[in-house]
């Protein structure tokens, strides 16, 4: 059964603006799916009309089959949010806010009370329950919202944005947690600036830009179809006389210790090195110049993502 | 479990938050209408009441005790809700309605309960207030009680509309200001209308307020300008008319869905 069902989803905003044209998108239960695309390429407002605060112009878009112009309630009842922007009352305790979430949602007073409690402790704000959420970090309001999404343990849960602003440990301990709240069968659509983040979390990807979607793909297809990738590669000794190439491989001269390779497909990391050792070069250690999935997205976008602001 | 079941949870919710709010911030919503109400007894009641006389045969004091009460629950239910709803949108966490499985009725109601609650307690503080100043009485309890809860609801339907319309602070200031204020002082809290020229007599006659003020006052002190069947059509029939229209917003999305 597919989550969410998008088809011919088009809309135009009251000064003529053009969001999405005719856009289709499937996203299958249980999957981890990534929507990315630039700035005003239409995602907001492609999230905001599944979500119920943005109305569509035409088109048709279902959650677990349930459209939402025909069945609302039915709609928005397997649906988790976790807006870009803070949307709570900041002058709310954080136990409030979430128990709020959970009768909006229907859920009884002891069940919300319980899972309040779980989802709190789980995102380690168990102590922070009863003060107003405006004393709290950034961090803390992102995991207050997450905690929030998921009070009546949504089917679909859209992330937007949800690292944003988050320190790196903090990033890789609400990976881990998205990643387990998606094992457990929890659909999970998430957009990020960070690609990847999308990269390591997400099976699909759907890049959408100007209003259409560009692809929407398998993670591994997609990556598949970067012909050449770049890396950074640390020399153990000063580099001298560097040539232009070795074999198939474009090199560069960065400064006395490092190099760039290009490594075109179908060639492999031990060819390259093999190739570099006939020059008498020995690497000592190497990373990617770019996230492989920022690569594809530049050459189908024509724009960076992150410099773009998502 | 069932839609009615999950629609209950909601309303009490809502309705449960909208009172936990104006109870929390008690000295900014409580406080103020009774000390207004204490200063107007102690002014036109006690200090120049005296010197007017008695009015439609009732000591001045007496006279005015039912508009000031009236006074204090329209303010305040109209404020509790047009506050709530505008800073709900202003902050965007009405979105937290607006993605939850909630139909726009059960939103309505709840804002509404809220601002009835707030009338009633506001109410109920300026009723305790006066006893202060005047004995109380009341020929018709439940008339008392039903007009008050009309009234309240009537308002926080109007301070709902201009909640969805409002884009700003200054839109939410505007209609009690301009509009809501001179009704009230207009609407017979302070005279009879029978002291007034034929013409303004008419014209009072347009002014809403005026029945609710006559009606709540004929419950207390059996004294009314007009014929309370008069007064209680036309604040249902307002009731119904902006119920009608908040609904319609709602469903619309006007102010809230882009």
């Amino acid at each position: 059964m597919n989550a969410l069902e998008i088809r011919n989803l088009h809309k135009t905003y009251a000064n003529g603006f053009e969001a999405l044209k005719g856009i289709d998108l499937e996203v299958r239960e249980g999957e981890f799916f990534a929507l990315l695309g630039p700035n005003g390429a239409g995602k907001s407002t492609c999230i905001g009309i599944v979500s119920s605060l943005v109305r569509k112009t035409s088109g048709e878009v279902r959650i677990f089959g349930d459209a939402i112009d025909r069945d609302p309630i039915a709609a928005k009842s397997h649906l988790g949010v976790v807006p870009q922007e803070f949307n709570f009352n900041i002058f709310e305790p954080v136990e409030e806010i979430i128990a709020n979430q959970g009768g909006y949602q229907g859920v009884p007073p002891r069940q919300v009370r319980q899972r309040t409690e779980q989802l709190l402790r789980e995102l380690d704000l168990w102590d922070k329950r009863r003060i107003q959420a405006r004393e709290l970090s950034g961090g803390m309001k992102r995991r207050l919202m997450i905690a929030r999404a998921l009070i009546h343990r949504p089917r679909l849960l859209i992330l937007d944005e949800p690292t944003a602003g988050v320190d790196i440990e903090l990033r890789r301990s609400m990976w881990h947690y998205m990643r387990a709240i998606n094992e457990q069968g929890t659909t999970i659509i998430l957009t990020t600036h960070y690609l990847e983040e999308a990269e390591q979390m997400c099976r699909r990807v759907a890049i959408i830009d100007q209003g259409r979607i560009v692809t929407n793909d398998s993670m591994k297809h997609l990556l598949r179809q970067l012909d050449c990738e770049t890396f950074v590669l640390n020399a153990r000794e000063a580099i001298r006389g560097l040539p232009a190439s070795v074999g198939p491989f474009a090199l560069r001269r960065i400064d006395e210790h490092t190099l760039e390779a290009d490594l075109p497909k179908p060639h492999s990391l031990n060819e390259l090195m093999r190739a570099l050792d006939g020059l008498g070069i020995a690497i000592d250690s190497l990373r990617n110049k770019s996230n492989r999935l920022e690569e594809l997205f530049l050459r189908l976008t024509g724009k960076q993502l992150r410099e773009a602001g998502a | 479990m069932t839609r009615a079941r999950r629609y209950w949870i909601a309303y009490a919710t809502i309705t449960r938050r909208e009172i936990l709010r104006f109870a929390r911030i008690w000295v900014q919503t409580i406080v103020p209408p009774v000390i207004t109400v204490a200063l107007y007894f102690l002014i036109f009641g006690n200090l120049i009441g005296g010197r007017i006389g008695r009015m439609d045969g009732l000591p001045y004091v007496d006279f005015i005790m039912p508009g000031l009460i009236m006074m204090a629950i329209i303010t305040n239910s109209y404020a509790n809700v047009v506050s709530s709803f505008y800073g709900a949108k202003f902050a965007h966490h009405i979105e937290e309605m607006l993605v939850s499985p909630i139909p726009n009725l059960i939103i309505l109601l709840g804002y509404l309960s809220g601002g009835i609650a707030r009338g009633l307690a506001v109410g109920l503080a300026v009723t305790m207030t006066s006893l202060l100043f005047t004995e109380l009485r009341a020929d018709n309890i439940l008339l008392v009680m039903l007009v008050a809860l009309l009234t309240s609801a009537l308002f926080s339907l109007a301070g709902l509309i201009n909640g969805i319309f409002a884009q700003s602070f200054d839109d939410v200031s505007i209609i009690p200001t301009f509009v809501l204020t001179p009704l009230i002082y207009l609407g017979g809290i302070f005279y009879s209308i029978d002291l007034l020229p034929a013409f303004w007599q008419k014209l009072s006659l347009a002014n809403p307020i005026l029945y609710m003020i006559n009606s709540f006052r004929y419950g207390f002190l059996g004294v009314s300008d007009i014929d309370i069947r008069l007064a209680l059509a036309v604040i249902g029939g307002f009731i119904l008319l902006l119920f009608a229209v908040a609904m319609a917003l709602l469903n619309r999305g006007v102010g809230i869905r882009t």
